[in-house]
């Protein structure tokens, strides 16, 4: 069994060899995955959504779970056979001497206990507590050291007190909490804003410059190019490329790594496809049922959506009203695509309700095709409601479980008038790319990718003229989100539809937006051309922005589209 | 809180609102029905018979005096004299609900104690004790009360003689009556815990205290529990209320002293205030459980304090 090219003069910390795992399955979850890691070294595992990564790095500290059957040839932990313990043993290992940080940083802590408590449970369990007064000062401490502020309030408070990048942080001061040798993190970055997700890869760098041994597992190659010396590319449960980060990132050698690479959106990738174009574009919609967009607009040639002077402000459970939109205006013309980007409370959210018309603004005005659009009364505005449609992050809690695809399309079609139902969810499944056998499928039995599509093909349907899509690709895999952003950039192209496209993904919005409106704590700080807002940043907060998001660090030759 | 003592009573004011109209509407005049009962069998009574206890109960005032009166009166306390008692409504409540309360609280306890030592030990293990547990609670949740109460009372008094026949409000004799009460009851909270429990139990808090090195009875115990109860916990102020109810049931199965004796008494002697009283006596105890469970919501999720 190979395992990674070693400095032979440090004995490595762990060495793994041939490890399999199986959930009863007919395919195995992880299969003969092998590495050895020294002291002072980071091993990046990627992979996309059942790869098996998460598994593997669960199996480490014997937390494989339920109905596992796990079978490994080696599994060592300094130079000790560590293969075959007993719970009990295993405990001895878990947090004392190797640290876990577990996925979903945001739900990691027990929500009814103060933070301080979790981080104090690890010396607690291994009997390294002391006097309650040693203890309490010890989580303080810990909890300093990775940048938590206030860390005496933050020890008493709640979990929901704290926010998402300090709960990210004390979970890692948990796992830090016994000093171990080894830290794991399972997705330590996802689910947090780019500029806390930068603030959190620097924690872990110093830890690792402190001589502890790191295996951080990602979908985000970004986020790994930058940390990892060593890199385990899985698919499927095996790993499909090995190496160092520069070789593998910088030449890789197994098309599924290229895929990858090349999937990720980036100013780079603009105009380009991200997803293999096997598939050919768009088969264009039969043209008796498409009324065109500029057509319905009636000869009205101003920007399709203006809003101008926009305010909107609610009041929280302790009765102070916070204003999240303020004074955004912004122009959307016929067929561009606008980005909106910012991080969570930024107001992005809000300002596409405001276009949606489900929240009426406390001052300014939206209009649509010049005509009054967030002024009307609602009953006014609903015969034109079909002009301005919308895809959210999670297409599942938008449908009806129950139903089946083809109903949940068709129930869209109903609405819009256009084309005999039936054959018209036929062709809405055709233009984004889903075999019409899936249509009797109900949601649950979709992938994530597919799902996206079925809401897209729901959205289109009423052939808007407006396409509001709020963080669209943010719950799906690289390679699944590069397919989805193909798809919008081909149903933009060929229907002529508006795209406001909203997102916390900057290299997401780079790739897609023709123009870019920056928010931050409600006001838009900057807006212009894509390339000149992220490659030329003018205000600070747009350049501290672009500043933290994390590149690939070796540029990888890009397949021509 | 203050808006929470102001529902009280509220609540407190509807039922008393509630009894008084239903006594209006119903059959028969009431001063020929107190004579009626009190001497025991059907007569004419006279006029003046009628004339004095219609001025005696103020029956002859107008409904709205009557019940300014009555709720004048029941905002001091007075509940009024039982017809057939000829003691105030209040002292023959307090002398009887002693041991309703201890029945009561005592099955709330036995019935929370069974079904969280079922549902730690039991729940999300793949072997035949956890399936035995799921179907025990299945079962037991399924017993109607009195059932349960006259089997222990068959098998466990008369045929072995464990415990006393006759009731008595000794501890031995509110064993079983409490076990009757909690049996059922212990199988619905179980059936709701456990469901929470296993949802829980795969959190991801979970496994993140797992890699620090806890076992599985300390993660059960220390973290998983918690959160578990909380649904089944906001179900107690209607279950106390419930045991209340049918703590009045089984001890006239047990014949056991208690609020049960006086309510069937004063039903079936058509004693109109002693029921009123047992009613408001019933929203008055509905109504501490409740805050009880307010209170303990509190104190298991201190989410709600900063809130």
């Amino acid at each position: 069994m190979s395992t990674l090219a070693v400095d032979r003069d440090e004995a490595p910390l762990i060495r793994l060899a041939g490890l399999r795992v199986s959930f009863g399955g007919p395919a195995d979850a992880v299969c003969d995955v092998s590495f050895a890691l020294q002291p002072g070294r980071a091993l990046a595992i990627v992979g996309e959504s059942g790869s098996g990564k998460s598994v593997t790095a669960r199996t480490l500290v014997g937390l494989t779970g339920g109905r596992a059957r796990v079978g490994v040839d080696r599994y060592e932990y300094r130079g000790r056979d560590v293969s075959a313990l007993h719970d009990r043993e295993w405990r001895r290992l878990r947090g004392k001497e190797i640290g876990f940080v577990t996925q979903d940083a945001l739900v990691s802590l027990d929500q009814l206990r103060p933070v301080g408590k979790e981080v104090g449970e690890g010396p607690r369990l291994h009997g390294e507590a002391g006097s309650r007064a040693q203890l309490r000062a010890r989580v303080v401490s810990l909890l300093r050291d990775v940048g938590v502020p206030e860390p005496e309030l933050k020890a008493r408070q709640l979990p929901h007190e704290l926010s998402g990048g300090q709960r990210q942080r004390a979970l890692i001061a948990a796992a830090l909490a016994l000093d171990p040798a080894l830290l794991i993190a399972d997705e330590p970055t996802t689910a947090l804003d780019v500029t806390i997700q930068a603030q959190v890869l620097e924690l872990l760098e110093a830890t690792r410059e402190r001589g502890k041994a790191l295996i951080i597992i990602s979908h985000d190659l970004a986020v790994v190019s930058r940390m990892a010396d060593d890199v385990l590319v899985m698919r499927y449960g095996e790993v499909v490329e090995r190496g160092p980060a520069d070789a593998v990132f910088g030449d890789p050698q197994h098309a599924y790594t290229r895929k990858l690479l090349d999937a990720v959106p980036s100013a780079h990738s603009r105009g380009a496809r991200l997803s293999p174009s096997s598939a050919p574009r768009l088969a264009t919609a039969s043209s008796d049922d498409r009324t065109h967009v500029a057509e319905r607009v009636g000869g009205f040639d101003g920007p399709l959506l203006r809003a101008t002077g926009l305010f909107k402000s609610f009041r929280g459970p302790d009765r102070v009203s916070r204003t999240v939109v303020q004074d955004v205006s912004f122009e959307l013309g016929v067929g561009e695509t606008l980005g909106i980007v910012g991080e969570s409370g930024s107001g992005k959210s809000t300002t596409a309700r405001l276009v949606l018309a489900l929240e009426r603004p406390d001052a300014g005005t939206v209009e649509l095709a010049g005509k009054p659009w967030s002024q009307l009364a609602e009953r006014e505005r609903r015969s034109r409601r079909q002009d301005v449609s919308v895809i959210y992050q999670d297409p599942l809690s938008s449908f009806d479980p129950r139903w089946p695809i083809e109903r949940i399309v068709r129930d869209s079609v109903d609405k819009s008038h256009i084309g005999d139902g039936r054959a018209r969810v036929g062709e809405l499944l055709d233009l984004v790319g889903l075999e019409r056998s899936l249509r009797h499928r109900r949601p649950l039995e979709l992938s994530g990718g597919q799902r996206q599509r079925v809401a897209i093909a729901r959205a289109i349907a009423v052939d808007p003229a407006v396409l509001v899509c709020d963080e669209p690709v943010s719950a799906l895999d690289v390679s699944i989100q590069a397919q989805v952003l193909d798809l919008l950039a081909d149903l933009r192209d060929e229907l002529g539809v508006s795209l406001l496209f909203i997102s916390h993904d900057l290299g997401v919005v780079h790739h897609l937006s023709d123009r870019v409106l920056v928010m931050k704590d409600g006001i838009v700080v900057e807006q212009g051309l894509a390339d000149d807002v992220f490659l030329r940043p003018q205000h600070p907060y747009t350049q501290h922005l672009v500043a933290a998001v994390p590149r690939l660090e070796v540029e990888a030759p890009r397949v021509a589209a | 809180m203050a808006r929470r003592l102001g529902g009280a009573v509220f609540v407190l004011w509807a039922t008393a609102t509630f009894t008084f109209v239903v006594q209006l509407f119903m059959p028969g005049d009431r001063a020929t029905m107190i004579i009626n009962t009190q001497a025991g069998n059907l007569q004419s009574p006279s006029a003046e018979q009628l004339a004095a206890l219609n001025a005696r109960y103020g029956f002859d005032d107008s409904y709205l005096a009557q019940y300014v009166r009555y709720i004048g009166d029941l905002a001091q306390g007075d509940l009024g004299i039982s017809y057939n008692q000829h003691q105030p409504v209040t002292e023959i409540i307090a002398a009887q609900i002693g041991p309703t309360i201890v029945l009561t609280l005592s099955a709330l306890v036995l019935a929370w104690l069974i079904s969280l030592v079922v549902t730690v030990l039991a729940t999300g293990r793949d072997n035949a004790w956890s399936r035995a547990a799921t179907g025990f609670q299945i079962v037991t949740a399924a017993l109607p009360p009195y059932w349960i109460g006259t089997i222990f009372l068959v098998v466990l008094s008369v045929q072995l003689g464990i415990f006393p026949v006759e009731g008595s409000n000794t501890l031995v004799g509110t064993i079983l009556p409490a076990f009757t009460l909690a049996i059922p009851l212990s199988g619905f909270l179980g059936q709701i815990t456990q469901d929470e429990f296993a949802r829980v139990l795969d959190q991801p808090f979970v496994t993140s205290s797992r890699t620090r090195g806890i076992g599985d009875l300390g993660v059960r115990l220390k973290h998983v529990l918690r959160h578990a109860v909380l649904p089944a916990v906001t179900l107690s102020g209607w279950a106390l209320g419930a045991l209340f109810s049918g703590a009045v049931l089984i001890e006239v199965v047990f014949s056991r002293q208690g609020i049960g004796g006086v309510l069937v008494q004063a039903t079936n002697g058509r004693d109109i205030p002693l029921v009123t009283g047992v009613m408001l006596a019933s929203a008055a105890m509905y109504i501490v459980a409740n805050l009880l469970v307010d209170i303990a919501y509190r104190f298991i999720d201190p989410r709600l304090k900063s809130a």
